[in-house]
């Protein structure tokens, strides 16, 4: 098939990853892989980003098929049904939430900087040599240490779900997946359950 | 005279399990596969040819290659 430019989105989703080993700052710029999604399917109520541009998920598809790190079983029946991807989705935005709240507290200055990325909302690993400091508030590394945390845990509970089952096994319960496809669900007037 | 007639094997999506992540339309030879409003795959069954490379990549495993009913 054709390659286009779109299917070589995986390399800036590798390179936000390793860019935030050396300067946690650029953490921020993974709000695109926030917002373009949530735009296309307000806007044109497709899973347009998705289907065609998201890096992340062509990358577990690169390893998964050509490398061949999967096992490539079939995902259980419980993490593709809508208890599972629903409950993930609020799970991860109470996570959410509360780390937007941990950086607001630092833009208040009522908490101090803490320079770790905290992995799979339990185990803070210590990051500060990816912090070079003081060109903006602590409050914006703070997002930044919170965002890239989100991002890390994510692309390793996918890369654990990539061996296991199919490659591409954390599109099925990825809360933004879960998300863009309820909004379009809406959008669309289809039932929800 | 009764002849044979094969039943096609088709590509069918359970579609209240399905994620609409486009995994299937992107390995499909045949360009039979398209997501619906970003809610659910919906194949073409003219021109699905049941190779069941989709099935494969499905991420849910919700598509089946099953004899189509016409
Ligand atoms: S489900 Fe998530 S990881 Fe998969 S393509 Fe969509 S946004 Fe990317
Ligand atoms: S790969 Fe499976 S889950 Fe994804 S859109 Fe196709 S049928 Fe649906
Ligand atoms: S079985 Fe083959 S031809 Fe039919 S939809 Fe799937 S990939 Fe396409």
């Amino acid at each position: 098939m054709k390659k286009r430019w779109y299917d070589y989105l995986w390399i800036l989703s590798l390179s936000y990853l390793i860019l935030g080993f050396f300067n946690i700052l650029f953490a921020w710029l993974g709000l695109f892989c926030f917002f373009t999604p949530l735009i296309i399917s307000v806007v044109k109520g497709t899973k347009g980003y998705c289907n065609r541009y998201c890096g992340r998920g062509q990358l577990f598809g690169l390893l998964g098929g050509r490398f061949g790190l999967s096992r490539k079983q079939d995902i259980p029946g419980w993490m593709k049904s809508k208890a599972f991807r629903y409950g993930f989705l609020i799970f991860f935005f109470v996570m959410f939430f509360q780390m937007l709240w941990n950086t607001y507290l630092v833009f208040a200055e009522a908490a101090e900087l803490k320079q770790v990325v905290t992995l799979l909302w339990t185990f803070r690993v210590p990051w500060q040599w990816a912090y070079h400091g003081e060109l903006f508030h602590p409050g914006v590394a703070q997002f930044a240490f919170g965002f890239y945390s989100v991002m890390l845990t994510s692309t390793i509970l996918g890369l654990f779900t990539m061996i296991l089952f199919k490659p591409r096994s954390w599109c099925v319960y990825c809360p933004m997946g879960t998300m863009t496809q309820l909004i379009c669900k809406v959008k669309n007037k289809e039932r929800l359950l | 005279m009764a002849k044979a007639t094969r039943i096609p094997r088709k590509a069918q999506v359970m579609e209240s399990l399905c994620v609409a992540c486009g995994c299937c339309v992107k390995v499909c030879p045949m360009k039979a596969v398209s997501i619906y409003k970003g809610i659910k795959a919906v194949v073409d069954q003219k021109l699905c040819v049941g190779c069941g490379k989709c099935a494969k990549e499905c991420p849910a495993s919700v598509i089946e290659i099953r004899e189509a009913r016409p």
